[in-house]
């Protein structure tokens, strides 16, 4: 059935990585000064690979659409980063980690890339310290550690609700020092447009400077995609206004499958959409779980102010319904979970789109701890509540900051309102072992590729992912391929396949700005993006589905024929950026949608409601589709669909439980 | 360049000589202010006097005096040199700018203050200083000293003279209300546990010196001192 | 709300700007700032003209890209939030808002709103790193670091190179991002081996730049978004005294 490789290296599942790393073929120090690698991105994924190529000697030029490396969007990532390093004694380990990443991903991850994540993670950690990052620490000097959902150990690693950030800068300095001595030449507002292929090999990009408007050829050995996720497609969602998925469908448009595009992840801890101006959505950190309850009135419309609603009268929904791991359940549980309860009639606020998340409980259980620990005893509630405060503060200040400044509401004072959204997806470029794509030399990495989460992510390991990825992965597996171009010279940029590369580019935006139409881009982008969220969002079913096909085929025909893009190529021109991310989408969208249909299943993030227990649970099937869905990009839009069976050797395959 | 050129060429070492050469004038202030503090004994300026022919006829005072000027000029070159360095940095200026939405109008005001400063500067030392060291002090006190005190009193009958030197001790007081801790922030003394203490010392420090030196010119023109 | 925007509209970098008075209609108190920008772009758009161009990203206050000067003011009225943290709740109806770019030699208009903020990478590509490549890091727990300084270390690095504290000094002074990112490392044992030499090679870079001097107005510090601190000059001035006028070594 499989006709992509995924070039899993043979033996033991434990040792695969350890065996291929001693054996993979080397680039020798002065070939390395010769070839030339192309990275597009600088998050995560795309600054440490960078970086750490430009170490190795590899000459490095990396691509960025904004204004600065540092401000990759995985800057807002708030709670953590996992790492098996059992620095808290509870049982972590390798195997734990791998296994916690698997079920957590509902079966639908590769074993062997997860085993090889779980190994690394350790190292992550290392080298983040020793580059800076500040991490949090206990008063002893050494780290501390947090619990994420879908854990039942502590192995996450943060900087308060900053981590993303904290562990971004590690990486963007570690770049920033290869940009000053020369070995990575930077290219900040520019946005790839096209992969060149040569030979059937990426062999270099077309990037457009957005400030000059100039389209500009580069050429490289190979190229690597870290151009994060595509959310976006959505409209709302809690990723950044720029992020987009132009890199990765342009490779796709050049042969570069792309797996399991269904598998999106919806974060349960979001603020609430407030009106139709909203531009996009704000996540509250996951780790605000591990401290707050979740619960909704046991009364439909209840309108009463939450405070004021007694204790037996409120559903702590997760709790009641997953004991074992209560309102830490893995995110797609508990946003299916809230979804279910709105759905049902018991949601908060003026939409009714949102359940209570409450800091009342533990900002007491805070506040007795501290009296023992001040030696005060029998004080009133007030004072165990004033002195739970500060503890909470400390945890979460920035995070309650932010949700004041949002809302206008104080969530000291009253429970925060929270509703799904958005937040990653796990599907990308299919991409094997070497983290290579099905176009030769085209590289896919962090969120962009689709490899490690299966149908779900856990929290606090997408940091994880993007950094190995970067400092610890394709360092290594990319000398698999470059071993063999030693010999091949820098291909002039005036070859014919650069000329016609930028000649379709141009041809394209040529095409936006002409139609003239009367309607703005993001008209096109929000009519988008609620098919999506109405029709291939936290539910779906066929009929929906089918629908949303045939409206996005509609809504694209319409964007080619009315979109209005104002300005020139030749100059800044953000609307004209967005016409051709948006393009993108649409046909994006569509094979969302087509790939959703065709998982007759539910698991992780996909949930088709044709395919659920009886008590409402994700009901996987195993049977027909334990497989990667891995999507060819046909001449007029259309998808042919090739399988990568998973063997799971390992780990038992079992109905994912959280009860 | 020489090491020590490229450091004080450097923003942050045209700062400290901004710093080092402010803390010397403030100390220097301390010294002149206790001194001519003398005429409140209303001895008649005996003990003025006094202080004034010590400070004369010391070798060590007078090499300090020179110190002081060099100070003085460097800090005036310096400032020069950095409000020139700062109006560069941003050629073209907002249309609207709230600076006291977040920072205190003399410590955005410091060329302007000490403009007014050096101008008084002008006049006070061209009153007293010149006198007392070029063109002579024209009469002696009972004890024979030089009268540097009767010319202070003869020169503060001008209520002109009195208005410029108590509009003066304003620009001074607020001058010294952002120099004093600045000084200190440049040289890098910052610290959670002094930092207050330097503040408010700071303030005592600009109050004190700016009020008693203004109230010399106002005792001695209203006859509270004679 | 009904609103009149006095926004600078300038064309590119080569030519000159001026200030253009906008109408906006019926917003909502529950809009970021951004968004009321949205809503005018779409007008404008539909008009036939050419939106205003700003910078953006992530609209939650931590990538730093978002820089409107608002009435005199970096990121506005508010204290602690960056532009897109801003809510029109903030203002009244009727009210007339003026919005700026960044100004500073060191930060061109590039269009409208937009600034090149480069310098602050050069800066930071200068010497604002620990020279440890991929694979030299021993166990993360090998070194112990006291937690005040690491928590004091984490809050000079919580700064996001937005460019508010350059904006609204008046000498459109770099010194203290320059010097959030010196302390960050320089509290860090981690960071000492290159502490002498760091400071010296990023302050020897920023002033390249172009920008101006700090003269202590403490403006910056108030209009951070961050609430990076004051001290974290004082510890670079003491480190660059240290590296000048005590360090061998020449940078």
């Amino acid at each position: 059935m499989a006709d992509i490789n995924s070039n899993i290296p043979e033996g033991e599942l434990t040792q695969k990585w350890t065996k291929y790393r001693s054996s993979v073929a080397l680039v020798n120090p002065a070939n390395k000064r010769s070839i030339e690698v192309i990275v597009v991105g600088s998050g995560l994924a795309g600054a440490s690979a960078a970086a750490t190529l430009a170490e190795m000697g590899y000459k490095v030029k990396c691509f960025c659409f904004q204004d600065s490396p540092r401000r990759a969007h995985s800057i807002a990532a708030q709670g953590g980063i996992n790492a098996a390093k059992n620095y808290q004694n509870d049982g972590d380990s390798t195997y734990r980690l791998f296994y916690d990443t698997i079920k957590g991903g509902d079966y639908r991850a590769r074993e062997a890339n997860v085993y090889r994540l779980a190994e690394v993670s350790a190292n992550i950690i290392d080298q983040c310290v020793a580059q800076g990052v500040p991490l949090a620490r206990e008063y002893g000097g050494l780290l501390d550690n947090r619990s994420f959902g879908g854990t039942q150990v502590q192995r996450t690693f943060y900087a308060a609700g900053q981590t993303g950030q904290q562990l971004l800068l590690g990486a963007y300095s570690a770049l920033e020092r290869q940009i000053g001595m020369g070995k990575v030449e930077m290219y900040t507002r520019h946005e790839m447009l096209e992969v060149v292929k040569i030979d059937g090999k990426a062999r270099g990009i077309i990037a457009r400077n957005l400030i000059t408007g100039e389209l500009e050829r580069h050429f490289g050995h190979a190229v690597l995609l870290a151009s994060g996720g595509y959310g976006n497609v959505f409209y709302l969602s809690t990723n950044a206004m720029g992020s987009n998925v132009t890199a990765a469908w342009k490779a796709h448009r050049q042969g570069a499958f792309f797996a399991n595009p269904c598998f999106t992840q919806i974060h349960p801890t979001c603020i609430p959409v407030s009106g139709d101006h909203q531009s996009k959505l704000t996540l509250m950190s996951e780790s605000l779980r591990n401290d707050g309850r979740i619960w909704v009135p046991k009364k439909k419309d209840d309108n009463r102010k939450p405070t004021d609603i007694p204790e037996d009268e409120r559903d702590y929904y997760l709790e009641r319904r997953y004991p074992a791991f209560g309102n830490l359940v893995p995110r797609d549980v508990a946003s299916r979970a809230a979804k279910e309860r709105c759905d049902a009639g018991y949601g908060v606020g003026a939409s009714k789109l949102a359940v209570y998340l409450d800091f009342a409980a533990n900002t007491e259980r805070y506040g007795r701890i501290e009296a023992t620990k001040h030696g005060i005893q029998n004080a009133d509630k007030a004072t165990y509540m004033r002195l739970g405060r500060e503890v909470v503060k400390e945890k979460y200040g920035n995070l309650f900051d932010m949700y004041a400044q949002i809302t206008g509401e104080d969530p000291y004072e009253t429970p925060m309102r929270i509703y799904p959204a958005v937040h990653y997806t796990m599907g990308g470029l299919w991409v094997d072992y070497n983290l290579m794509t099905t176009v030769p030399g085209l590289y896919a990495l962090g969120e962009a590729n689709f490899s490690d989460h299966g149908a779900n992510r856990l929290g606090a390991s997408a940091l994880m992912q993007g950094l190995a990825d970067g400092y610890f992965v394709i360092p290594y597996t990319i000398g698999a391929y470059l071993s063999k171009e030693i010999s091949t010279k820098a291909i002039p940029t005036d070859h014919p396949a650069f000329v016609e590369a930028e000649n379709s580019v141009k041809e394209t935006l040529e095409r936006f700005l002409t139609i003239k139409g009367s309607r703005s881009v993001d008209h096109f982008h929000k009519a988008l993006g609620k098919i999506m969220w109405d029709k291939c969002g936290m539910a779906r079913n066929e009929q929906g589905l089918t629908e949303a096909i045939a409206e996005i085929r509609a809504l694209r025909e319409e964007f080619w024929r009315d979109v209005r893009v104002p300005g020139s190529m030749d100059e800044y021109n953000p609307e004209l950026e967005k016409a051709g991310r948006v393009a993108d989408f649409l046909e994006l969208g569509e094979l969302m949608c087509i790939d959703a249909l065709n998982r007759k299943e539910s698991c992780g993030g996909h949930f088709r409601e044709e395919y659920q227990t009886e008590e409402g649970e994700a009901l996987r099937d195993d049977e027909n589709f334990a497989y990667a869905a891995a999507w060819e990009y046909l001449e007029g839009v259309h998808f042919n669909l090739h399988k990568e069976e998973l063997k799971f050797e390992n780990i038992k395959v079992a109905q994912r439980s959280y009860k | 360049m020489s090491s020590f050129g490229k450091a004080f060429s450097s923003s942050i070492g045209k700062k400290v000589v901004m710093g080092i050469t402010g803390l010397f004038l403030i100390l220097f202030l301390i010294v002149h202010c206790f001194l001519n503090s003398l005429i409140f004994l209303n001895d008649g300026g005996e003990t003025f006097n006094l202080g004034a022919e010590f400070m004369a006829g010391n070798w060590a005072i007078r090499a300090g005096e020179i110190v002081l000027f060099i100070g003085l000029i460097l800090h005036i070159v310096q400032s020069a040199r950095l409000t020139y360095d700062n109006q560069k940095a941003r050629p073209v200026k907002y249309a609207a700018y709230n600076g006291s939405a977040n920072s205190k109008w003399y410590s955005r005001s410091m060329g302007l203050l000490g403009t007014l400063l050096l101008i008084f500067l002008v006049v006070h030392l061209s009153n007293f200083w010149v006198v007392s060291r070029f063109t002579g002090i024209p009469t002696h006190d009972a004890n024979n000293r030089e009268n540097l005190y009767a010319v202070m009193v003869e020169s503060f009958q001008n209520i002109w003279i009195v208005v410029l030197y108590v509009l003066s001790m304003i620009s001074l007081c607020y001058h010294l209300l952002h120099g004093f801790a600045s000084a200190f922030q440049t040289m890098g003394w910052n610290h959670k546990k002094y930092a207050p203490v330097i503040k408010s010392v700071g303030v005592w420090y600009s109050i004190i010196i700016s009020v008693l030196f203004a109230a010399m010119p106002i005792a001695i023109y209203t006859g509270l001192i004679n | 709300m009904n609103l009149t925007l006095k926004v600078w509209r300038q064309k590119n970098s080569k030519s000159a700007g001026k200030l253009v008075d906008y109408q906006v209609s019926d917003i909502s108190p529950d809009m970021s700032f951004l968004e009321m920008f949205d809503v005018l772009n779409e007008q404008l758009i539909n008009k036939g003209e050419e939106p205003i161009v700003f910078d953006h990203d992530c609209r939650e206050g931590i990538c730093g890209m978002c820089s409107m000067f608002i009435n005199g003011r970096p990121h506005g009225p508010k204290q602690g939030i960056t532009t897109c943290q801003l809510h029109m709740r903030s203002f009244k109806d009727g009210d007339t808002i003026v919005v700026e770019p960044w100004r500073a030699a060191a930060f061109p208009v590039i269009k409208d709103l937009a600034t090149d903020r480069s310098s602050f990478d050069r800066i930071i590509a200068a010497g604002g790193f620990i020279s440890v490549n991929t694979g030299n890091a021993q166990d993360a727990n090998a070194l112990p670091i006291p937690k005040s300084q690491a928590d004091a270390a984490f809050e000079a690095a919580a700064c996001i190179a937005c460019g508010a504290c350059v904006a609204t000094c008046k000498n459109a002074s770099a010194m203290l991002f320059v010097s959030a990112k010196i302390s960050q490392l320089a509290l860090l044992p981690q960071g000492q081996p290159e502490r002498y030499r760091r400071v010296q090679s990023m302050v020897a870079q920023m002033d390249a730049e172009g920008f101006g001097n700090c003269t202590n107005t403490r403006a910056c510090e108030a209009e951070c978004p961050k609430g990076i601190s004051l001290e974290n000059i004082a510890r670079m001035n003491r480190d660059y005294y240290a590296a000048k006028f005590v360090s061998e070594e020449e940078v």
